[in-house]
């Protein structure tokens, strides 16, 4: 039944131009951010040669791509998940799911795991650009993939979140500009942080991607992630549920 | 030997910004009937017939589907219920083929069987050669067709119906009306109406509600006892409004 509704959300965001607009835009612009990186590299790589342990490839390019999609995909799932639970309230399509018999686990994990794959998709589209490194140097693949792990949680904890949002709300704008706020709050504390062991910083997923983003694979952030993305779809199977169940 | 009872639902009540929309309306449908609800405008029947499908929660009440009550036991109860709404629940950028084979895999209808079940409501609602369209680009007759398709794909033994026939042309409306009889045979169908004449024609009983509340209860036959059923329904809703 999950796969079901996660196979359907799935074909309709493609079937969406909009889609397609953004997956070409955002591939453009990795491309160009790709591409300025490889050439300052390359023209401070003479005086790196004379340091001892001078930053890598790897790290000075496809660390801040990542850096950048990471920072694309906080303003770009929003746009998705408003779709998801809200718009299908506006477009009376919702009756539809609530007089199937599917439970609300079933809804909410459908839709994230369908809204999930695509967002893969663009993940795997920019880890094939990062992976030409790998053509010309010895490119450090642990920390590529650390990298790739890490946008993924931090994808999939927006994608959560904007859910709630979504599951929230009646108004598909009002779902995106909230999950929007939301995370760039989110992101803003960990900007702000003077140190890096505050409480505050420790609760934005920015914080713990930072960490992926250097190639560190630590359990802590792990968990974080995990429990992030949990508790969001709990909070939205809980809300649906409500609602269902109890008149207002 | 009385048919087996497929739908019931007891006291049910929802209020809206602290009026009465449907005010203790109880009502009882057993296998192979068909039951109309009447009423003017803002009467309570899209109201009534959500909760019967658990698309709106009851402030009070009990509804009970095939002996499962929608309440605690809602996956039960939904998988023998097909809805219509008032808006027929349409993803317009899906094409026919691909929204019916959704709604019946949320029907939990066997992959083995997804076929034959598209093959029959397609043809059951003359759909045979729209597969392949995109739902928004269908004109309104045929799209409230495909939410008919989708509410009888998985052969359900209640089918609810609001407002089935608004929107179609004459020969539309004759075809959806045959259809409906067909349904009647071996499933409880419960439909909405404004057309006394779709009442007359196609239902076993008839119920009225007014103001939320239900006003009279009774076969077809019943009511036309003395005339016509427009003179009826108006008889009934104008002495009620008077004594209220």
């Amino acid at each position: 039944m999950i796969l079901t509704i996660a196979k359907k959300e799935f074909r309709s965001l493609f079937a969406a131009p909009s889609t397609w607009l953004m997956l070409a835009l955002m591939q453009f612009l990795f491309a160009w951010f790709y591409f300025g990186r490889i050439n300052d590299y390359l023209l401070v790589q003479a005086q790196l040669a004379r340091l001892d342990n001078a930053p890598g490839a790897t790290i000075s390019i496809a660390a801040p791509v990542c850096g950048m999609l990471a920072l694309m995909l906080m303003m770009l799932i929003p746009l998705f998940t408003m779709r998801l639970i809200a718009e299908e309230r506006r477009n009376q399509t919702w009756v539809l799911l609530l007089t199937a018999p599917v439970s609300s686990a079933h809804i909410v994990l459908g839709k994230f795991l369908g809204l999930m794959l695509l967002l893969v998709l663009i993940v795997a589209g920019c880890a094939a650009m990062l992976a030409t490194l790998l053509l010309g140097t010895h490119a450090d693949t642990g920390l590529l993939l650390a990298n790739i792990l890490g946008v993924l949680l931090l994808a999939a904890s927006y994608a959560a979140l904007g859910l709630y949002f979504s599951a929230l709300n009646k108004q598909p704008i009002i779902a995106a500009t909230g999950a929007m706020g939301l995370s760039f709050g989110l992101w803003l504390l960990e900007l702000s942080a003077n140190d890096n062991r505050g409480f505050l910083r420790s609760l934005s997923p920015n914080a713990h991607f930072q960490n992926l983003n250097m190639g560190l694979v630590n359990s802590a952030d792990l968990i974080y992630f995990v429990l992030f993305i949990s508790t969001l779809l709990l909070l939205t199977i809980r809300h649906l549920n409500n609602e269902r169940r109890n008149a207002s | 030997m009385t048919a087996p009872l497929t739908l019931s639902a007891c006291n049910l009540m929802r209020r809206r910004d602290n009026r009465l929309v449907v005010d203790g309306v109880s009502l009882e449908l057993r296998r192979g009937q068909v039951l109309g609800l009447l009423g003017h405008n803002g009467a309570g029947k899209s109201t009534t017939l959500q909760m019967l499908t658990g698309a709106l929660p009851p402030h009070s009440g009990q509804v009970e589907v095939c002996e499962y009550d929608i309440q605690k036991e809602p996956q039960k109860a939904k998988a023998c219920i097909g809805f219509l709404p008032e808006h027929p629940p349409l993803y317009r950028d899906m094409r026919v083929d691909d929204f019916l084979l959704f709604a019946a895999r949320l029907h939990r209808i066997p992959s083995a069987k997804l076929a034959d079940a598209l093959a029959l409501s397609k043809q059951r609602c003359g759909l045979q050669d729209s597969g392949r369209k995109i739902i928004g680009s269908l004109s309104k007759g045929y799209q409230q067709r495909v939410g008919i398709a989708q509410a009888i794909i998985h052969n359900p033994a209640v089918v609810v119906l609001d407002e089935p026939t608004v929107g179609l042309d004459p020969a539309q409306i004759r075809d959806i009306r045959t259809l409906i009889r067909e349904l009647g045979d071996s499933s409880s169908v419960i439909l909405s109406t404004h057309l006394l004449n779709e009442a007359e024609s196609l239902c076993d009983r008839v119920i009225i509600l007014q103001r939320g509340r239900l006003i009279y209860s009774g076969s077809s036959t019943e009511m036309m006892a003395n005339g016509n059923m427009e003179e009826a329904f108006l008889h009934i809703t104008e002495s009620e409004a008077a004594s209220a």
